[in-house]
């Protein structure tokens, strides 16, 4: 009896190590048909005529129905063509449209930021150069905008929503302790801070730790103190000898020296949750901050109610640096364009030439999307806020483009660094342009 | 001692398993009479078979991202685009000329260090305390571990919360205290942020450690307390001579994870500090994934991950032979 059971046993547990076998082996070879079926999908994408793969970052309401609507609407009226949109997180957007240009998968039309980043994807042959086939709408939008998505003369991009850096504050802690109006100078500026002081009041939220929001002061620093003429020469050159890079150093010191930023700062993010710097200036924690157009929209994500600041929002500009070289009316910026993949069909082309559309870009702006480029759509803005802004930035004598942006990733983090070591007191002003030119100088 | 008695165990277990992998085909072999090749052909084709999926995972996961991280390391790459700018050793240089890099280096060793002076003795006292019969024992040593299975992410985030400046629940107890928290806050505060990181470390592998230094001494045979109490031995006496001696493998091994662990240290910084404030906290593994991902110096960050690798793998190496053999000898 027992022996039968035994053999019985043992069969059976030769059998399953045979069928095992025979599993891992389909499994194995299952795997090297998905391991070369992968290889074979990149140069596939793009390549259907008909189809328009579309990443976008406004994965909230109202923009994320909005674009579906989009998509529809430029289906109906080129049939046959099927539009793909895909709507993320924007850092989940960064990210995989960095691994997307690594493996050479890019979607057909993305978002580009500008400068340095796009230079690079030029260079790698991966963007559509676009100066012919969107020239109507290239033709429509201010010089100075659209300089940061130009390489060597010609456009890659279309900038839908271009806007400027400022200090966002709310309006009620300014009122708490006394202050009449935002401040127009540097000195006002530190009167101000004192003011807030005074009151028990936190000036100012910097998220240091994420560096770019702490280089913005560096960065309008040298907007203040730098003629617009030496900045584009710099810029070419990537040459920083000229003495007003380091007086943008001296005006971060002249606001390091107050004291104002919240407790930590060195290690507070920009962004990412309520301990944030827009965290604080959305709870009412601190009295202002310095942060791009986008910085509403980020608030609202970080409230409970969703509204933000709500009414005690307000803006005023990066304050004027006594003796500066730079225009007074320069301000500093950024935005995002739609850009088409060198893979994609044409009709991405076209695709994009209607995102840049009035009728487009009108819903934008009803939308309070961004700060749209086409001047059709400007009026359509709903938000008081936004239309102040657009304002600004339309009376501005030039936007510069945020330096890390233009600069590409490369030396843009280097300058960054030396820009946050500086706040940690671990650099001087000199310091920050030896380590900036010495990153440029090995980009060679 | 634990080792050889393992390695005992295990022979004779092992043994009959050769035998009917070998003794068996041939008995049951489907054609009778066929050559006795044809099992030996049999057998490798199984070996083959078996070892063929690990194998192919094992190169397609580990082999060939370390073989790109060298290939990578001698290029300037901004990671798409034709990699041909060829660079020789330069990413070599700046990476090892770049006094940040040097920092995290130190940063690494700091925290290989201090796990070895904190954490073990800690563990060990915790792991003797718990291993006596008092009230609770379950629960407690569940509680020493719970850290442990949290996910790294999640504990790192809630740490950050708990150590925000001014607001956060360590401040705030130290002030009820009558404690002055630093005016920039624990991860705020360049010279007090690495500090800060390895307690929070401790909390999190304590666990671990007392998990394996527990099990090391239910290997301890109760005869060996016994004997050493009949003959007039005190607890601490007890715990001294004959748990700890006996314990030596365990420690040992627990060392190395340590090490390992410490020396690719990422997760916790990543999220409490970024590295910061003004590089403090920065580690080799920080210093590649802000080179390499977030500034696109891929070349840099191979070459970084190539130093890390060989400081991994010559300090893994020197333990294997300086510290293991004594365990791994015992066996032969």
């Amino acid at each position: 009896m027992t022996h039968i059971t035994e053999g019985g046993a043992d069969k059976g547990v030769q059998m399953s190590r045979k069928t095992r076998g025979a599993a891992l082996a389909v499994l194995s070879a299952s795997m090297l048909l998905a391991a070369s079926a992968c290889g074979g999908d990149d140069a596939s994408s793009g390549g259907d005529a008909d189809t328009v793969t579309w990443w976008h970052n406004s994965n909230n309401e109202p923009g994320k129905g909005y674009y579906e609507q989009v998509a529809k609407d430029f289906e109906e009226a080129n049939p046959g063509v099927d539009v793909q949109v895909t709507a993320m997180a924007h850092q989940d957007m960064v990210d995989k449209l960095a691994a997307g240009f690594q493996s050479g998968d890019v979607p057909d039309v993305y978002m580009e930021r500008g400068g340095g980043e796009l230079a690079d994807h030029v260079e790698a042959g991966m963007t559509r150069d676009l100066t012919e086939d969107a020239a109507e709408e290239i033709g429509k939008i201010a010089e100075g905008t659209l300089a940061g998505w130009q390489v060597d003369g010609k456009t890659y991009a279309i900038p839908y929503s271009v806007g400027v850096d400022g200090f966002w504050y709310n309006t009620e802690l300014f009122e708490q302790a006394g202050i009449e109006a935002p401040p127009e100078t540097m000195d006002e500026l530190v009167d101000v801070i004192g003011q807030l002081k005074d009151a028990d009041i936190t000036p100012i939220s910097v998220g240091a730790g994420d560096k770019w929001p702490a280089a913005h002061y560096w960065y309008f620093g040298a907007v203040r103190t730098c003629s617009q003429d030496t900045l584009n020469s710099a810029m070419e050159s990537m040459d920083f000898s000229d003495p007003c890079f380091v007086e943008a150093g001296e005006v971060v010191d002249q606001v390091l020296e107050t004291e104002p930023f919240n407790p930590g700062f060195l290690t507070t993010p920009g962004q990412e949750g309520a301990s944030s710097a827009s965290g604080l200036l959305a709870t009412g924690k601190v009295a202002m901050e310095l942060q791009g157009h986008w910085e509403p929209g980020v608030m609202q994500g970080l409230t409970d109610d969703g509204k933000g600041l709500g009414e005690k929002t307000g803006w005023f500009p990066f304050p004027q640096v006594e003796g500066g070289e730079g225009d007074p009316a320069g301000q500093l910026g950024g935005g995002d364009a739609w850009a088409v993949a060198e893979t994609a069909p044409d009709v991405a082309v076209d695709f994009v030439k209607y995102l840049f559309s009035d009728e487009v870009q009108q819903g934008f702006a009803e939308n309070d999307m961004g700060l749209p480029t086409n001047p059709a759509a400007i009026e359509s803005l709903s938000d008081p806020a936004l239309a102040d802004l657009i304002q600004v930035r339309d009376e501005a004598a030039y936007v510069q483009l945020f330096f890390d942006t233009l600069f590409g990733p490369s030396v843009g983090g280097a300058m960054n660094d030396a820009i946050a070591l500086q706040f940690a007191d671990q650099a001087t002003p000199q310091d920050v342009v030896d380590a900036t030119q010495q990153a440029a100088d090995q980009e060679g | 001692m634990i080792s050889t008695g393992a390695a005992v165990a295990a022979t004779p277990a092992a043994a009959p398993v050769g035998e009917h992998g070998t003794g068996d085909p041939s008995g049951r072999s489907p054609v009778p009479g066929s050559p006795p090749g044809s099992s030996r052909w049999r057998q490798r084709l199984e070996i083959a078979l078996f070892v063929t999926p690990a194998l192919a995972l094992m190169a397609t996961f580990v082999v060939w991202p370390v073989v790109s991280a060298v290939r990578m390391s001698f290029f300037r790459w901004k990671g798409f685009g034709p990699m041909d700018d060829f660079v020789g050793l330069r990413n070599y240089e700046q990476v090892l000329g770049d006094a940040v890099f040097r920092d995290a280096v130190v940063h690494n060793l700091t925290i290989v260090g201090l796990s070895v002076a904190v954490q073990l003795p800690l563990g060990l006292l915790l792991a003797v305390l718990l291993n006596r019969r008092i009230r609770g024992r379950g629960l407690l040593r569940t509680i020493v571990f719970v850290p442990y299975v949290l996910a790294e992410v999640i504990a790192g985030v809630v740490w950050f919360q708990l150590l925000q400046p001014r607001s956060g629940l360590v401040e705030e107890i130290l002030t009820t205290v009558g404690i002055t928290p630093p005016e920039q806050g624990f991860l705020g505060t360049p010279g007090l942020a690495l500090w800060t990181v390895f307690v929070v470390l401790t909390w999190k592998y304590l666990g671990l450690a007392v998990l394996l230094f527990l099990a090391g001494l239910q290997g301890v045979p109760d005869e060996l307390y016994e004997a050493a109490q009949l003959d007039g031995a005190s607890w601490w006496q007890v715990q001294r001579r004959v748990a700890l001696p006996l314990l030596g493998p365990t420690i040992r091994t627990w060392a190395f994870l340590s090490m390992i662990g410490s020396l690719q240290l990422f997760d916790m910084v990543w999220i409490l500090t970024g590295g910061g404030p003004a590089n403090a906290t920065t580690t080799m593994a920080t210093y590649l994934v802000s080179q390499g991902t977030q500034r696109g110096n891929y070349g840099i960050a191979g070459a970084a991950s190539v130093v890390l690798f060989v400081i991994a793998f010559v300090m893994a190496l020197l333990y294997q032979v300086l510290v293991l053999r004594r365990d791994t000898g015992d066996q032969r």
